[in-house]
């Protein structure tokens, strides 16, 4: 897998270690080694707690409430839904913020199998009040969300993925942001973080309009209603299907549209293999998802 | 994030001098009975302890970064807890009568966000210990001396997640002696602690003592003790749960 988001992510924290004395790391042992330099320059704020994710969470939160501002960091699946309560009560009910950086996408590690894969973490961590989610397309985004997330006091979740887009696009301020324009009338694609690519190359020659975004809690709804020229919209997320169907269903309350949510299919899916094939399999190839949106806008006879 | 709809109701009392034989009526506020339950004062007697000659907390001055964090893990039963605080100044008695009440800050578990001096929000069980080791590395990595006491019960202790926080506080830097963890033993664990206790935080690494917990003058030595490199785990056993 590619580990580009990873080791920007990786620099990005040492840096922020070096010069804000309010951050820490804390780990469980998966990626310590790139923290090995901040074991010896900052014993007290770089913190494995070894394999246990309850503590890891609680670690982090125990720090923010002591005025810190952590970063903790693992495998998707034993970030977020390992030990999801210690995230709701550690961080949410508690009303502290801090920074959650996982690896491992929705089928980064294939071979690994079902252990190692999440696609239900955007969902969860969406169902926590006022939080932050970043699902960035391209290591120079990682570089630029992480450093706001610090910067911050919120509860944000950054989602890396062995997947990158050619080139960087997130907005600024997480909103909408228009990667190319359909004519009036058309429908809107949005695809998320490092479905961009793919999401171009299937809408090559129709036309729509794309909007990107890897912000997507809280959802630009604002942009959405203004970018959007007909009722039809549709996203593209890298993660469960449906999972940010129902802000865009709100955004839209007031208005009759027609929405389709593509994402990862709510499966145990008990193959392994490459990440290319799981794409293909799912119908997140380019292929896959040109079929899925031309069938989608092609009138079906009542 | 800390909306604290409740300001006007938590003005604090001018000072009055409460003893601890005042909290059986203070208590009587909320369960409507002098008379309370072995498990209702399970812990009265070691907050009393706490409050009263160990930890330096100014009600007058909750922010002050300097002050002594106490954690109430274990947050069922909050009755006694709740009529200390009052009793020391934290918020007026007499909101402990409307405790429950949709617009009381005092709930069946407490909130931080609610109740002046309560540094977590606790009740489901198993989180305050794991976040009192996270916030003692915190303030050890901000220089901060504070000390941080964080209070569990013996059935609590069922939770894996305290077992994490267990093996790991003293292999943390220096050993996290800021911290200090009291064990109220009811014998309330349904499968029990063979050996005790003590043995579980005693292999880890902890210093540890076991004592009286209804007895003032054992619960202020076991908390003063001094246990430099080690964090402290004192275990007050009380009446059998019924």
């Amino acid at each position: 897998m590619s580990e580009e988001m990873r080791n920007r992510f990786a620099s990005v924290t040492n840096e922020l270690l070096d010069t804000n004395e309010r951050v820490a790391i804390v780990l469980a042992d998966i990626s310590g080694d790139k923290f090995k330099e901040a074991q010896q320059k900052h014993p007290f704020r770089r913190i494995n707690v070894g394999i246990r994710e309850q503590l890891l969470i609680n670690v982090g939160a125990g720090m923010a409430l002591a005025d810190m501002r952590p970063i903790v960091h693992t495998f998707a699946p034993f970030l977020v839904e390992r030990a999801f309560e210690q995230v709701k009560l550690g961080f949410a009910h508690q009303g502290v913020g801090g920074v959650l950086v996982s690896i491992g996408g929705s089928y980064d590690t294939p071979a690994y199998g079902r252990t190692h894969q999440s696609t239900g973490d955007v969902a969860l961590m969406a169902t926590l009040p006022g939080v932050r989610i970043q699902v960035p397309g391209h290591p120079d985004e990682v570089d630029r969300l992480l450093r706001n997330a610090v910067a911050s006091t919120d509860i944000v979740y950054i989602r890396l993925d062995a997947t990158t887009n050619s080139a960087p696009h997130a907005a600024e301020d997480g909103r909408l942001k228009v990667v190319r324009q359909g004519a009036d009338g058309t429908p809107t694609i949005i695809a998320v973080g490092p479905m961009l690519d793919r999401v171009l190359e299937a809408a090559e020659g129709m036309d729509a309009t794309v909007l990107y975004t890897a912000t997507v809690r809280p959802f630009d709804a604002a942009g959405l209603r203004k970018h959007m020229t007909d009722d039809s919209v549709a996203i593209i997320e890298p993660y469960l299907e449906g999972t940010s169907a129902g802000v865009i269903s709100a955004a839209l309350a007031d208005r009759t549209h027609r929405l389709l949510a593509i994402g990862v299919p709510n499966i145990e899916f008990r193959q392994y293999g490459s990440i290319e094939h799981h794409d293909r399999a799912h119908g997140l190839d380019a292929a896959g998802l040109r079929a899925r949106i031309e069938s989608w806008l092609t009138p079906v006879a009542a | 994030m800390n909306d604290n709809t409740h300001a006007a109701t938590l003005d604090r009392p001018p000072p009055q001098a409460y003893t601890y034989a005042d909290l059986s009526r203070l208590m009587s506020y909320m369960t409507g009975d002098e008379k309370h339950s072995a498990s209702a004062t399970s812990t009265l007697d070691v907050l009393w302890v706490l409050y009263d000659r160990i930890l330096r907390i100014d009600p007058a001055h909750l922010d002050d970064d300097a002050r002594d964090r106490f954690l109430l893990s274990k947050g069922h039963g909050p009755m006694a807890y709740y009529a200390i605080l009052a009793a020391k100044g934290f918020f007026d008695p007499k909101l402990l009568r409307r405790w429950c009440r949709p617009d009381s800050p005092l709930g069946l578990h407490p909130d931080r966000n609610l109740i002046p001096g309560v540094e977590i929000s606790s009740g489901s069980l198993g989180h305050g210990l794991p976040l009192a080791v996270g916030m003692a590395a915190g303030l050890r990595a901000r220089a901060n001396p504070a000390r941080i006491f964080c209070l569990v019960g013996d059935a609590e202790l069922d939770e894996g997640s305290n077992h994490e926080a267990i093996a790991v506080a003293p292999r943390l830097v220096r050993g996290l002696d800021a911290l200090t963890v009291i064990v109220i033993d009811n014998q309330s664990s349904s499968l029990t602690w063979p050996g005790g206790i003590a043995k579980r935080f005693e292999v880890e690494g902890w210093s540890t003592a076991t004592i009286d917990g209804r007895d003032h003058a054992s619960i202020e030595s076991a908390l003063t003790e001094p246990h430099r490199g080690r964090p402290r785990a004192v275990v007050a056993v009380v009446e059998k749960k019924s």
